[in-house]
């Protein structure tokens, strides 16, 4: 078995500030009663993670520290949890053990604004135009009730979110609607509506899984000048290694380190490498 | 066809026996429409066709009316909420197997042999297969759209009104032309049961005199109202949604 979360490596000679946390060091009771120095807690810290379905272990002592303003890629094997760690981020699940906090502050138990999503399928909304899907971001913002803004509210917003298609670069499509969208422009958009609320973290769920390799390489361009534009910090879920070593600056890869031949599902995946790119 | 076929039919029956009332030819039946329609009856002094036709049509409209509008509230509920669905699904589920002709003589107890009853046997009649259909289709937005609405900051109703009606409101004009044909036949059957005026009493009253010279024109007439009010609902939906053609965004 190894010990904590698994050897870390430097790579390429730069010096990697977020070590993984041995596992000794926070046991399941003390999670959050360690949580001491606010200067510590910023980024995401993510302390002796379990995730179970059942009986079956998904996520097994999962601990790390992400730094803010990292673009943090995430790869392994299928299977191996890293969507649901993904998801456990997102608040669109709850872990089984273990804490996560955001800043110092636990996560909140749902998905909400401080942190924006690009998901692979399904991610704009329909029966919104191109740009009416960016500026609901705005409209969901202002108009608390409704989610619905009026006349020159209304109007600012859409200026707005054409600032951010034009980011993009959708601003000559303000007025389609999705379907008329090719799948690399779908993501795009999808890209311009998470950002719009300006979220702490981007979390990215194979986004680029179903596009061709030219595509692919124009939005891997636009995700990073992004990035570097706005200092967020973006955690990238992909199955491909490549896009991950090309996009990231950190690289973790989730796998599972003990197998029970009898019980296979008793074990569960951890972090297995953690690499600076 | 079936136009050519009724005519020789008819020309025959008619060469055997000049006064047979099954197969009236269609110079009978143009005659016995224009009296309903465009000479007032003697004994009331109306256009008895139109007076038919108006009384079913508000019947039908009031009836389909009032179900698609608890059919949107209670889809909305059932699909998004889980302690609704809990509470009320099975409820629904069970209720929509309920004949509602069974029910009728019910209605007809409680709410009196009036116009009451006939819309709510309409709306009893469609509205438990609306819920369960628009519920189904709450649930089948992708759940990602659910999240991603929540991370742009959705509560509650503003995803109910931002994300899930307006994607939810072209199934509900689907749901409504389905219920169409039920509708009618609860109608027809209410007014053929009890009413003083409709399409459905016209035909089953002069059901006595053999009259197919005046049936035959109702349910023609029929035939086209169901088919014009589902033709303008299926142009209202291309209309007003033209974003529904490609589903797999």
């Amino acid at each position: 078995m190894k010990e904590g979360a698994g050897p870390t490596k430097k790579g390429s000679g730069t010096f990697l500030a977020a070590q993984n946390v041995p596992d000794a060091f926070f046991t399941a009771g003390d999670a959050i009663s360690g949580n001491a120095g606010s200067n510590r807690d910023h980024g995401i810290c993510v302390r002796n993670l379990w995730h179970e379905y059942g009986s079956k272990v998904v996520l097994e002592r999962v601990s790390l520290k992400i730094e803010p303003g990292t673009f943090c890629a995430i790869t392994g094997p299928s299977g191996c949890g890293k969507s649901t760690f993904l998801r456990i981020l997102l608040g669109q699940q709850r872990a089984s053990r273990g804490s996560v906090t955001l800043d110092g502050a636990p996560l909140a138990c749902e998905p909400g604004p401080d942190r924006g999503v690009v998901f692979q399928r399904y991610s704009v909304f329909p029966h919104l135009s191109v740009v009416d899907n960016v500026a609901l971001g705005l409209e969901l913002e202002r108009a608390p009730r409704l989610g619905r803004l009026f006349g020159s509210a209304r109007r600012r917003a859409r200026e707005e979110a054409v600032k951010y298609l034009e980011a993009v670069g959708l601003g000559a499509d303000a007025g389609a609607y999705p379907h008329q969208l090719s799948g690399g422009m779908r993501q795009r958009l999808s890209i311009a509506q998470a950002l719009i609320r300006k979220p702490k973290l981007l979390l990215l769920d194979e986004p680029f899984g179903a596009l061709d390799p030219g595509t692919k390489d124009a939005i891997h361009e636009l995700v990073l000048s992004l990035w570097k534009e706005t200092g967020m910090t973006i955690l990238l879920v992909t199955h491909d290694i490549r896009e991950g070593f090309k996009l990231g600056t950190r690289l973790l890869v989730f796998d599972k380190v003990r197998h029970d031949p009898h019980a296979p599902e008793r074990y569960g995946a951890t972090v297995t490498y953690d690499i600076a790119c | 066809m079936l136009a050519v076929v009724y005519l020789l039919g008819s020309s025959f029956r008619l060469a055997a026996n000049p006064t047979d009332k099954l197969m009236p030819p269609p110079s009978a039946m143009a005659q016995a429409w224009s009296t309903m329609a465009m000479q007032e009856d003697t004994r009331t002094g109306q256009y008895l066709f139109w007076e038919d036709t108006k009384a079913s049509v508000v019947r039908l409209g009031i009836g389909l009316g009032i179900a698609t509008l608890l059919a949107m509230a209670g889809g909305l509920a059932l699909g998004m909420l889980p302690y609704a669905e809990a509470l009320l699904g099975p409820m629904v589920t069970v209720s929509s197997m309920i004949p509602a002709l069974a029910i009728l003589p019910i209605l007809f107890i409680v709410f009196g042999v009036d116009e009451l009853s006939k819309v709510a046997l309409i709306v009893l009649g469609v509205l438990p297969f609306m819920i369960r259909d628009l519920s189904q289709r709450v649930r089948e937005i992708p759940e990602e759209q659910w999240i991603k609405a929540q991370t742009l900051g959705a509560g509650s109703l503003q995803l109910a009104v931002r994300v899930i009606v307006p994607q939810i409101l072209p199934r509900l004009i689907d749901s409504l032309r389905l219920s169409l044909g039920p509708a009618w036949l609860f109608l027809i059957s209410a007014e053929a049961i009890s009413a003083t005026s409709g399409l459905g009493y016209r035909i089953f009253l002069v059901r006595r005199y053999m009259a197919m010279d005046v049936i035959l024109p109702y349910v023609a007439w029929i035939t086209l109202l169901a088919f014009l009010f589902d033709w303008s609902l299926r142009i209202l939906r291309q209309r007003l949604y033209p974003w529904l053609d490609a589903e797999s965004v």
